[in-house]
Formats: C-alpha cells, sequence, structure tokens
C-alpha cells in the first residue's frame, strides 16, 4: 500500500526544485550584495545606472544665458537675481528644440506664491514686498506694471 | 607510552595542514577590492534644510514633482512643506495642502473654519521635509525582494523593476516621505534627485529654491561649505530617536516640528 503523505510531498519537493531553476535563469546576474552589507546592499547593481540616465528636466541658468543672455544679465542685477529662469519659465527639457514646449506662467498665483502677505513672525516672508491680494488690482497680470526681470524698474 | 621524533613531526605537520584547511574557505583580496568590499565612497549625500529662511513658497515641491515626473494633482510627493503656526494658547496648527505645491497665500485655518487672527500668533515658520537617506533605513530592512537599498554615497533608491509593490517601506519609513507611485505602480520617494547630483548638479528643489533654505553636502568632503556648517554649527535631525541615523540637518529647527 503507497503511503498517502509521499505523493504530495514528492509535488511539494518537485515545486522548491522548479522556483530554484527558474530562479537561476529569473534573477539578473548582477543582483548581489553590493553596498556595505546584506541588510542594506542587496540589490541588482544595474539600477544604479538607471537611476542616473534618468532625464534631466531643470536645465540651469547656464543654458539660458547662451542665448538669452540680455534677459539673464537684466535678471542678475535685480532683486530677483535668485529666483531661477525656470521657476517662470518651466522646465528647460526640450527647449529650444521645441520652443512651444516651455509653459511660460505670468499667473497671478505664482508671484502670490511669494508676495502675498502672510504674518508668520518667524518667516523672512514679511520683509519680502507684499501685497494683500483682494486689495491690490484684482485680477489682473502682474506684469501688466511690474517686470518680473527686474521688478524695481520704473513701472510699466 | 613513547613518541618517536618521526611520529611527532608527522602528526604535527598533518595536524597544522587539517587545521589550516578551512582557510581555503576565504578569498584573498587585492586592495582594491577589499576598498570596493567595504564600500568605500568619496562622497556621502546630506542635506540642509534652514527653515529660518523657507517663505514657503513652494516652489521647490512643484520642481520636484516635474523633475521627477510624480503625477502633478495626485497627492504625493517625494518632497514638501509643512507650516506650522503656533497660537498663544500653545496650540500647534499644521497644515500643507497639496504638499504645499502651490505656495502658501492665505492664513491656515482652525478647526473650526475660522481663519486664524495674525495677533493670535506666537510663532509661525516653514518646515521642508524630504527623505532622510538614513545611514540605518528602515525601509530597506523590511524590503522583502532586494528592490531598495543604498548606494554607497548614502542615497536611498527604488529598483522599479523589481519592487512588488507590498508596501512594508512605506509602513516602515518613521518619516512617511516614502508613498506609492500611482502609475509605476512602486513604492517610491526622494532619492536627493539622482540623477542630478551625480553629473554635480543640485538637486531640483535646491536648484528652484531662490532663498537658499534647502542646500545639499557631501559630508566627506571637508571643503564643502555646506559640510562645514553641518559639522561646525547647531544642527538638528528629525525623530532622532529612532535610530535611523538620518542625513537631512535642520537648522533652527523647533520642539513643536515632528
Amino acid at each position: 500500500m503507497k503511503w498517502h503523505v509521499l505523493r504530495p510531498l514528492w509535488v511539494a519537493i518537485a515545486l522548491v526544485g522548479a522556483i530554484l531553476v527558474a530562479r537561476v535563469f529569473v534573477v539578473p546576474d548582477d543582483f548581489g550584495v553590493h553596498g556595505r552589507n546584506f541588510t542594506y546592499g542587496y540589490h541588482r547593481l544595474s539600477n544604479i545606472q538607471e537611476w542616473q540616465d534618468f532625464p534631466v528636466k531643470y536645465q540651469g541658468r547656464e543654458g539660458c544665458v547662451e542665448c538669452h543672455d540680455e534677459n539673464v544679465a537684466m535678471l542678475n542685477g535685480s532683486v530677483h537675481s535668485k529666483v531661477e529662469c525656470e521657476n517662470c519659465h518651466g522646465p528647460g527639457i526640450g527647449h529650444p528644440d521645441d520652443v512651444e514646449s516651455l509653459p511660460l506662467n505670468t499667473t497671478r498665483e505664482l508671484c502670490l506664491r511669494c508676495h502675498a502677505r502672510l504674518d508668520l513672525p518667524n518667516t523672512d516672508r514679511g520683509e519680502l514686498v507684499n501685497i494683500v491680494d483682494r486689495r491690490h488690482k484684482r485680477r489682473q497680470a502682474c506684469t501688466r506694471c511690474h517686470n518680473p526681470h527686474d521688478p524695481a524698474e520704473d513701472m510699466r | 607510552m613513547s613518541c618517536t621524533r618521526r611520529a611527532f613531526l608527522k602528526d604535527a605537520v598533518g595536524g597544522t595542514l587539517a587545521s589550516a584547511l578551512p582557510l581555503g574557505a576565504f578569498t584573498l583580496l587585492s586592495q582594491d577590492e577589499a576598498k570596493a568590499a567595504i564600500a568605500e565612497s568619496t562622497v556621502r549625500w546630506a542635506f540642509l534644510v534652514d527653515t529660518t529662511k523657507c517663505v514657503g513658497c513652494g516652489l521647490c515641491v512643484k520642481a520636484c514633482k516635474n523633475e521627477n515626473e510624480i503625477p502633478y494633482d495626485a497627492p504625493v510627493m517625494r518632497t514638501w512643506v509643512e507650516r506650522y503656526v503656533i497660537t498663544n494658547d500653545g496650540q500647534a496648527h499644521i497644515d500643507s495642502p497639496m504638499g504645499g505645491r502651490d505656495g502658501y497665500t492665505s492664513m491656515p485655518l482652525r478647526e473650526d473654519g475660522e481663519e486664524i487672527d495674525p495677533d493670535d500668533v506666537s510663532k509661525a515658520f516653514f518646515v521642508p521635509k524630504l527623505c532622510n537617506q538614513c545611514d540605518n533605513p528602515a525601509c530597506v530592512q523590511v524590503c522583502p525582494v532586494g528592490a531598495t537599498y543604498q548606494t554607497n554615497d548614502g542615497v536611498v533608491l527604488v529598483d522599479r523593476d523589481w519592487c512588488i509593490g507590498c508596501g512594508y517601506c512605506i509602513m516602515a519609513c518613521p518619516y512617511g516621505v516614502r508613498f506609492f507611485h500611482p502609475e509605476h505602480k512602486v513604492a517610491d520617494k526622494c532619492n536627493f534627485c539622482y540623477h542630478r547630483i551625480s553629473k554635480g548638479m543640485p538637486p531640483a528643489c535646491v536648484e528652484c529654491c531662490s532663498f537658499g533654505a534647502r542646500r545639499i553636502a557631501n559630508l566627506k568632503d571637508p571643503d564643502d561649505p555646506v559640510t562645514k556648517i553641518i559639522t561646525t554649527e547647531r544642527v538638528a535631525v528629525l525623530k532622532d530617536e529612532y535610530g535611523t541615523k538620518p542625513h537631512v540637518f535642520y537648522l533652527g529647527l523647533d520642539a513643536n516640528v515632528r
């Protein structure tokens, strides 16, 4: 008489065997301990390169100055000198090949991020020029009067 | 019992050889291999947040979402800015609508929906938050498949091809910086813009901060100006008691910040 326990046991052993064989093919060769120990460094080595190859979207002012040197010079000499071009003009990836791809933002909301009056005593918010949104030229674009590249210059 | 000199020498040599046999299990490494094995790197990325300089414009959150392809209108973010308003009764009112993505343009509301009166504010400030790239990352310890790991330069990365989306790491992180990426269906987190810092560029949030509230540092470079601040000035970290050894350092941190 056959022992009824044996048959499922063979199935289980065959399954484990199949998984061990499949593992050889599925797990990439570069999978292993690459960091400082097993706990923190057990991973697929090529993933580091994959993250390094992730596309850069914000190119920085150095890219803008190559063509727009006048605007950059004006900005650099203004109180807005520390505001990155791409904060308003959008990430420079794809520009200038596709000129349309730069989503210039001239909305009131963008300016209000810094210039809406907020009474928060432990921040520098009060030291920035600030307005109360509903009391200052409501719903009009700030750029109608103010030049964002040099806000201190005479009103337009 | 007697022992001849010949027998003694034979046994001594044989015994020594037999006991030396396990040494065969060791591998001899060249100097370069040994250095690689102990993960020696000339870089250890760290971050400095100056909470006294943040004005809550939220441009860092916006830049981060654009740079790292995080769905813009989904309520998930790799970095966010919290606003703390402490009223005269000592109560802390903390808010971060959409992580501060659109900036803070009005006073926070009380629980009853009333706007907080500026005269009632005893102190108020902004606290940007991001992944702490811990030295003992709890999120990495719990990953059952080896999909998240720490690189030799200290940044914790997620392997999107290998993550099974079980969410253990999201639960394990004491800082709540991990989230489930709605498009890739994997765990996601801030990695100090690893693609940028490894090219010598600053992270997107650092580049877009006009106030110098966010700065990146290489702790292994003693001449790095930000490293000098971290090593010589009074900086604090979040949730030190967890033993995770976080590497985002804060200037001007308040006791109300959690």
